[in-house]
C-alpha cells in the first residue's frame, strides 16, 4: 500500500512512532476489525480505530440510539435518537475517515449467525452489555481461532482481557454465565459515564496492539479499575484446563444462545 | 492468624479458612456474581468449601461485569 501525502499527513503521529512507522500504519489500514454492540464501549472503541484508520470497521447492533444512551455513547448525536446505533456509528466514522470502510449489522449476534460474521475479520472486540453475547463471542472466538478483547462496566468499575489463541479465554476465568435475574447483571444497574470511555479506550488501543504488534497484550492477564479509588490493577492469569472451551475436556463444542435476564429483555422491547 | 493477599492487598484472617468462608468475610454481596482465582489458578465453583486458604496465599475476587453499552 502506497501512502498518499494527504495519507501521510493524517497518520503522522502514528507513523512519527517508532514502533508503528509506516509498516505499523499499513497494518492498520490493512486490518479488519469487528465490533459488537455500539453502546458505551463500542462508542470510542469505533472514533478510535476510525481515526486510526483501521481499513475495514465491522459494527453489529440490534438497537436504536435511545435519549439514556448519550449520557456515554458518544458517537451519537441528539438527533440521532431512534436511529439504529449502527447507522449513526456508520455517519460519524465516514466523516472523520473516508478511508475506512463500514460495514453494519443491524441485528443481534447470535448463536447462528456468530461465525459466519467474525470469520470476515481479523479481531473482535465485545462492547455488549450482557452476559449472553459475551459468553457467545468467547466461544465462537476461541472456536474460530480469532483473537477477541472482552470489556464490562459495571456502576464505578471497568474490567478487560485480550484473548489470542492458545490464551486464557473468558471462561477460563468465569467458567459460566450468572443466573439471569442477579440485579448487576442488568443494564438498568447504572454506570458512570466517563467509565465507558476509560475502558473503551483501553480496548481501541489493545486492537492497535495486535494490529501493528507493538507492546505486549492483556493475555493472560485482566486489567480491572475502580473510578471512586482511581485504583487499576492487573491479575495475572492461566490458561485453565478445565475451562469448559479451551480445556482439554471441553463441553461447550458449538455456540449457545443463553437466556437473557428479563429485564434485558424488557429494556430491548423498550428501546425498539 | 496468618497473613494472606486479597485483591492485592494484605489481610490478617484465623488460618485454615475456605474460600466460601473468605467470601463471607469480605462482605460479598453476591457470591454468584464473583470467580475466584487462588495463586493465581480458577478455583471452580464446587470447591470453594473444601478449598483451604493458608499463610502466604493470594486470593482474587474478580467481579461479572455484563455492562457495556
Ligand atoms: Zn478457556
Amino acid at each position: 500500500m502506497d501512502f498518499t501525502e494527504v495519507q501521510i499527513q493524517r497518520y503522522s503521529r502514528h507513523i512519527l512512532l517508532q514502533d508503528v512507522g509506516v509498516e505499523g500504519q499499513e497494518k492498520i489500514n490493512n486490518g479488519k476489525v469487528l465490533i459488537v454492540g455500539a453502546g458505551g464501549l463500542g462508542a470510542p472503541i469505533a472514533l478510535y480505530l476510525a481515526a486510526a484508520g483501521v481499513g475495514t470497521i465491522g459494527i453489529i447492533d440490534g438497537d436504536v440510539v435511545d435519549l439514556s444512551n448519550l449520557q456515554r455513547q458518544v458517537i451519537h448525536f441528539t438527533p440521532d435518537v431512534n436511529k439504529p446505533k449502527v447507522i449513526s456509528s456508520k455517519e460519524k466514522i465516514n466523516m472523520i475517515n473516508s478511508d475506512v470502510k463500514v460495514i453494519t449489522y443491524y441485528k443481534l449476534l447470535t448463536a447462528e449467525n456468530a461465525l459466519e460474521i467474525i470469520q470476515n475479520y481479523d479481531f473482535v472486540v465485545d462492547g455488549t452489555d450482557n452476559f449472553p453475547v459475551k459468553f457467545l463471542i468467547n466461544d465462537a472466538c476461541v472456536i474460530a481461532k480469532k483473537p477477541f478483547s472482552h470489556g464490562g462496566i459495571l456502576r464505578f468499575d471497568g474490567q478487560t482481557l485480550t484473548y489470542v489463541p492458545g490464551s486464557a479465554c473468558y471462561r477460563c476465568l468465569f467458567h459460566s454465565p450468572p443466573p439471569p435475574n442477579v440485579v448487576p447483571t442488568c443494564s438498568q444497574a447504572g454506570v458512570l459515564g466517563a467509565i465507558a470511555g476509560m475502558l473503551g479506550t483501553i480496548q481501541a488501543a489493545e486492537v492497535l496492539k495486535y494490529l501493528t504488534g507493538v507492546g505486549d497484550l492483556l493475555t493472560n492477564r485482566i486489567l480491572t479499575f475502580n473510578a471512586k479509588t482511581m485504583e487499576f490493577r492487573t491479575i495475572k492469569t492461566k490458561h485453565n484446563d478445565y475451562c469448559p472451551v479451551c480445556g482439554s475436556h471441553p463441553t461447550v463444542t458449538g455456540l449457545i444462545d443463553y437466556e437473557q435476564a428479563v429485564c434485558e429483555i424488557e429494556s430491548l422491547r423498550k428501546n425498539k | 492468624m496468618s497473613k494472606i493477599s486479597v485483591n492485592g492487598k494484605i489481610q490478617d484472617v484465623n488460618t485454615p479458612i475456605s474460600i466460601i468462608d473468605l467470601i463471607t468475610q469480605n462482605n460479598v454481596a453476591q457470591p454468584s456474581m464473583v470467580s475466584i482465582q487462588l495463586n493465581g489458578q480458577f478455583v471452580n465453583r464446587d470447591d470453594y468449601e473444601n478449598t483451604q486458604i493458608s499463610e502466604g496465599d493470594e486470593v482474587d475476587f474478580l467481579y461479572f461485569m455484563g455492562g457495556g453499552q
